[in-house]
């Protein structure tokens, strides 16, 4: 074989691959839409078409299905916390991390790369007693609290690049024009950091938005979509389940889309 | 005040931090040797001596032997790819990506559509004629096939997470080492094999940790897919907490998935160490 043909099979092994890892992405979610769109006795029924029906007696039956609203609407409260939560407590820090070198800066790192070394829904356990004596037990702002404690390092990190691109030489040009530090900030960094901090808090929000363990461990009247359906699995029919699946699929598409430029920005540390 | 405005920025996080991250830990092991208000190992002993606990940490470390090599092989293929595209980079990152934002509560009854008796697998197997009527694929009798669809889920989902850290970190590389590498006249496999992989290791060290710990705290996937028949780890912490009401032997068991990840975290950190001069 000649060197261009060889380059020309190449090539071709090369897309056919692209293709192969494209469909092994996105076939299994195909399929679980089918389901969701599909009647619950398609749904149930044998043998299965790949191809939706569009009927909508799945998902209304999911909708209706007692506690499905509450479900969604705490798993949605939880997440808009978290995201405010973890944005508040972690932009300051990332802008320090950004801006000054103190003592004690490596240290704070060093902290929140543990975080990432340790199974942290496993808090979930002993925070369970403590949201018990002081009321916060089975409540949105307990959970969201947790969820805050997976979310925030991923704040810190990805705000702190954000900054880091900033350059300090437009904070200091807005001092010489009379803006104190406060001003600056507000008037020239906030808007060129907007984007990237509503992307880090949407990652924020999925997070929390996807998080099963701690949720189903501290949540019992007011559960989320994540806990009810794991809790549900083993008596909820077979069309429940794939359209809650589908409930929370959906929702992660438009996210990672909308975060997609920034994905890299949260691991920026690690790679120093 | 110039001096102190850092710390009072850091305040916030490191407080939070202090009280839901560190506390907690503490918490939790103190709570894992307490039985009755009295300091005892009888938690250990009780998880250790219950029947399902060498299944469950077994079953534990198998998935993660198996998943997560063969995480890290499609990872740096997607990583390679993905680096290499001029055309449709970002859709293609983006559809790669994908999975990352995706519940593994979720990814499982994604793959239980698959795999359960009336789902697409058997419709597949029942056209193409390879059985004649649909079978029981997630039973108890054959739990490998279980074993098989939690694998295919955890790679599906996590796969994502690993190839992400690793573009970001092909990016870090500098041009010149794979130009100077053509100039000798290397082949891609010997391109990829001398100057990509050791130039990789920050974030190879830094994606594997982090896969691990993950696949230590594999749950929602096993339940979905296995209900109690595939009990790991995390599924009997879980158990403990809930049913049992036994918050000691839970909390036992949580400290054991905390071993296994620091322990597990040293050994990445020691085996892929980058020496301090070879930082890019």
């Amino acid at each position: 074989m000649s060197a261009p043909s060889v380059r020309r099979a190449g090539n071709r092994v090369f897309v056919a691959g692209v293709a192969l890892l494209i469909l092994w992405v996105l076939l299994p979610i195909w399929l679980l839409f089918v389901n969701a769109l599909s009647a619950p006795a398609e749904v149930t029924g044998f043998p299965k078409r790949f191809i939706p029906s569009f009927d909508l007696a799945s998902l209304s039956f999911f909708f209706g299905f007692s506690g499905v609203i509450d479900a969604l609407w705490n798993s949605v409260r939880v997440a808009a916390v978290t995201m405010v939560l973890s944005i508040g407590v972690g932009a300051p820090a990332g802008y320090a991390l950004s801006r000054f070198d103190f003592p004690g800066k490596e240290l704070f790192r060093f902290l929140v790369v543990m975080t990432r070394a340790f199974p942290l829904p496993l808090l979930a356990l002993p925070l369970a007693v403590m949201f018990i004596r002081t009321g916060l037990d089975d409540t949105i702002l307990g959970l969201a609290l947790v969820h805050t404690t997976l979310a925030l390092p991923f704040a810190v990190l990805i705000t702190y690049s954000l900054f880091s691109g900033i350059p300090l030489e437009l904070e200091e040009a807005a001092w010489t024009l009379g803006c104190n530090r406060v001003q600056a900030f507000i008037k020239v960094i906030l808007p060129l950091a907007a984007p990237g901090i509503a992307a880090s808090a949407v990652f924020a929000f999925v997070i929390s938005w996807n998080e099963v363990f701690a949720a189903a461990v501290l949540t019992v009247e007011n559960r989320t979509l994540t806990a009810f359906l794991l809790q549900s699995l083993d008596v909820s029919p077979l069309p429940l389940k794939f359209a809650g699946g589908a409930a929370l699929v959906l929702p992660a598409l438009f996210f990672i889309f909308a975060v997609r430029k920034y994905l890299f920005a949260m691991w920026g540390i690690a790679n120093r | 005040m110039p001096r102190l405005l850092p710390y009072l920025l850091l305040l916030p996080a490191t407080a939070f931090l202090c009280l839901f991250f560190l506390f907690p830990f503490v918490q939790v092991a103190h709570d894992s040797v307490m039985r009755n208000g009295v300091y005892t190992l009888e938690n250990f002993s009780r998880m250790a001596g219950h029947w399902k606990f060498s299944t469950a940490f077994w079953n534990t470390m198998l998935l993660t032997a198996v998943v997560v090599p063969i995480q890290l092989a499609m990872a740096l293929t997607m990583a390679s790819i993905v680096t290499k595209l001029q055309r449709g980079r970002s859709t293609i990152l983006y559809i790669f990506a994908i999975p990352l934002g995706i519940s593994d509560l979720a990814a499982g009854l994604i793959w239980l559509s698959v795999f359960e008796q009336s789902g697409f697998l058997n419709s597949l197997l029942v056209g193409l004629g390879v059985v004649d009527q649909p079978i029981l694929l997630l039973g108890y009798q054959n739990t490998w096939i279980i074993f098989i669809a939690i694998v295919l889920a955890e790679v599906w989902r996590a796969t994502a997470i690993m190839m992400v850290i690793l573009v970001a970190g092909m990016g870090l590389i500098p041009k010149e080492y794979g130009e100077a590498a053509d100039v000798f006249g290397a082949s891609r496999w010997q391109k990829f094999r001398r100057v990509t992989l050791p130039m990789l290791r920050p974030s190879l060290q830094t994606a594997l940790i982090l896969r691990v710990i993950l696949a230590f705290e594999v749950f929602a996937v096993v339940v979905a897919l296995g209900g109690t028949q595939l009990p790991v780890l995390m599924s009997e912490t879980y158990h403990w907490q809930f049913q049992m009401q036994e918050r000691g032997v839970a909390a036992a068991f949580a400290m054991v998935i905390l071993a296994v990840s620091v322990a597990f975290t040293i050994l990445i950190l020691r085996l892929l160490h980058v020496p301090k001069g070879a930082r890019v």
